[in-house]
């Protein structure tokens, strides 16, 4: 028989420790949706995802029910829009509405895939596309967006990063009313990856086959738990105790990735190994770093202890299945981590902590709330300086801040659910708007010579 | 194909016969079962061959796991043996 004490393991860490299975997304090509006539396109691709995906959400509600884990989300990536879109000529706001009432007939809770890659200079259609984010994320309820305006091969472009600053303003006033969400639905990426199947910045790269299972694992609670256990042990140690956590928690995603490509008919893509917070109490990466031994995430050592934290996870899932990708690591988002939120209501997490922190986890500077009178050229240059961190480092960085509009330092947005809340942080009050107003392209980095 | 049944709760008479008696409604087979109770504590770990089973094993747990909330007052858990394998075995 399995081993007691094992099954026992695996209950508490689905029980109290929070354990679950972070979604499912279904990466689905619309590349033979392409037709100038936008109604027509816009109807293939309903139809296309709606075929598709039609299971998937029945599917995943079965495999949770047998194997007894939670898989939270159930959703679906597509092709870039603006290669669809182009074709039309006119804004591609119609294309939102078909994704979004996709999402809604087959179920499941968001849609990513309105996109466009501009890092190294703009078509016409990536130019409607992007010019169209505010509206399409306005009026619709599911639909993601993102937009690649960098990556270690082609530079920054520059004058992506000056207008994705004009839009995720824009984002945020066109739904003042609902606390500015289309701005948490709107990632700017450097580096942006093909197979992601995290949310709000998740599409369905060209490269990618017609339709692909990608899995994205959580599991923050069970690793605080884990080294809860050995509040003595020193750093060694520490990384593995988070590798051994780290297999079991891949294990699972494999295993969950396996049976979902089996029953639908569809090829299974990759497990992403990523540490996905939730506002949920025990759910955070936050308190990890405060088990390791720091007072407070954001305080001196953070870093440190995110960087240890980062690279065990990633080796201890590297063994447990057999294609990584998306993703892969910690991530930090601060409105959706319980701990993350008190150390920025205290003071101790900064931006520029943040952004420090980047430089060795997941992604970037994730759910944060901004001051509403936030210049669109600020925010154009908080782009620009986390995706030379991507850029730089060969990693993936993202931009998702949300300009509170009409509020200020102290005050907060509440958005509840896994989206959290989110206080209003401080930024530096002085002007970038010359550089950004330079315009341009920075050339890809050298990549010998380092030091 | 097996799953693993734990049960969880006050102890009572009859919990265990309760329990297999729902699974051979189902068809489940019973093929091992540990139990203990520690201070008024009740813990079964049941093994279940359900390769032959009578209806949808989803359906099934959700069933077991509605019954122990509702008519036994214990908590049920099933899961499939699958689950326990991947993590715990290279």
């Amino acid at each position: 028989m399995i081993n007691q004490y094992d099954i026992l393991e695996t209950i508490r860490m689905i029980q109290d420790e929070c354990l679950d299975i972070r979604t499912i997304t279904m990466g689905i090509s619309l590349l033979d949706c392409i037709d100038p006539d936008i109604d027509k396109a816009c109807k293939k691709v309903y139809d296309k995802i709606t075929l598709k995906a039609k299971d998937l959400v029945k599917t995943g509600e079965q495999i949770e029910k047998e194997l007894g884990i939670p898989i939270i989300n159930k959703r679906i990536s597509v092709t870039p829009i603006a290669m669809i879109s182009a074709a039309c000529g006119c804004s591609p706001v119609p294309f939102a509405k078909a994704m979004d009432e996709a999402a809604k007939a087959v179920g499941v809770n968001l849609i990513g895939g309105y996109t466009a890659l501009v890092q190294k200079g703009f078509s016409d259609g990536d130019l409607e596309l992007i010019n169209s984010i505010p509206e399409a994320l306005a009026t619709t309820e599911r639909v993601c967006s993102s937009v690649n305006i960098g990556s270690t091969k082609a530079g920054i472009n520059l004058d992506a990063c000056k207008v994705m600053g004009r839009i995720v303003r824009e984002c945020a006033e066109k739904t003042v009313d609902n606390d500015c969400f289309g701005a948490a639905k709107l990632v700017v990426f450097c580096n942006s990856v093909e197979d992601n199947p995290f949310m709000a910045g998740a599409y369905h790269g060209v490269g990618e086959p017609d339709c692909m299972i990608n899995v994205g694992v959580s599991g923050p609670g069970v690793v605080r738990a884990a080294l809860k256990k050995y509040p003595d042990a020193d750093i060694t140690k520490i990384s593995d105790v988070i590798k051994t956590i780290s297999y079991k928690i891949t294990r699972i995603g494999q295993l969950v990735g396996q049976r979902a490509s089996e029953r639908l008919g569809v090829p299974f893509g990759i497990v992403d190994l990523s540490l996905a917070p939730t506002p949920a109490v025990g759910d955070s990466v936050a308190h990890i770093l405060e088990e390791m031994g720091l007072e407070r995430c954001g305080t001196h050592g953070t870093t440190a202890c995110l960087a240890l934290l980062n690279d065990a996870v990633k080796k201890g899932g590297v063994m447990a299945c057999s294609r990584i990708g998306g993703l892969s690591g910690a991530f930090i988002p601060v409105s959706e981590d319980a701990g993350m939120i008190d150390a920025a209501e205290a003071g101790t997490l900064c931006l520029d902590k943040l952004e420090a922190m980047t430089a060795v986890c997941s992604v970037g500077l994730d759910m944060i709330c901004v001051p509403g009178d936030t210049t669109a050229e600020t925010i154009a240059a908080i782009i620009a300086d986390e995706a030379a961190i991507g850029m730089v480092n060969t990693k993936t960085t993202a931009v998702r801040v949300i300009p509170a509009i009409g509020k200020k330092v102290g005050e907060s947005l509440d958005w509840g659910g896994l989206f959290g809340k989110g206080p209003v942080m401080p930024l530096h009050t002085e002007s970038s708007a010359k550089f950004i107003n330079r315009g341009g392209q920075i050339p890809a980095p050298l990549h010998s010579l380092k030091n | 194909m097996r799953a693993v049944v734990t049960v969880i709760g006050k102890d009572a008479v009859g919990i265990l016969a309760k329990v297999s008696t729902a699974c051979a409604e189902y068809n489940a087979n019973v093929i091992e079962v540990t139990q203990s109770v520690i201070e008024d504590i009740f813990a079964m770990i049941m093994l279940v061959d359900i390769s032959q089973l009578s209806i949808d094993f989803a359906d099934m747990a959700d069933a077991l796991t509605a019954k122990g909330e509702n008519e036994w007052g214990l908590k049920v858990l099933v899961m499939h043996e699958d689950i326990f394998n991947c993590m715990h075995h290279i």
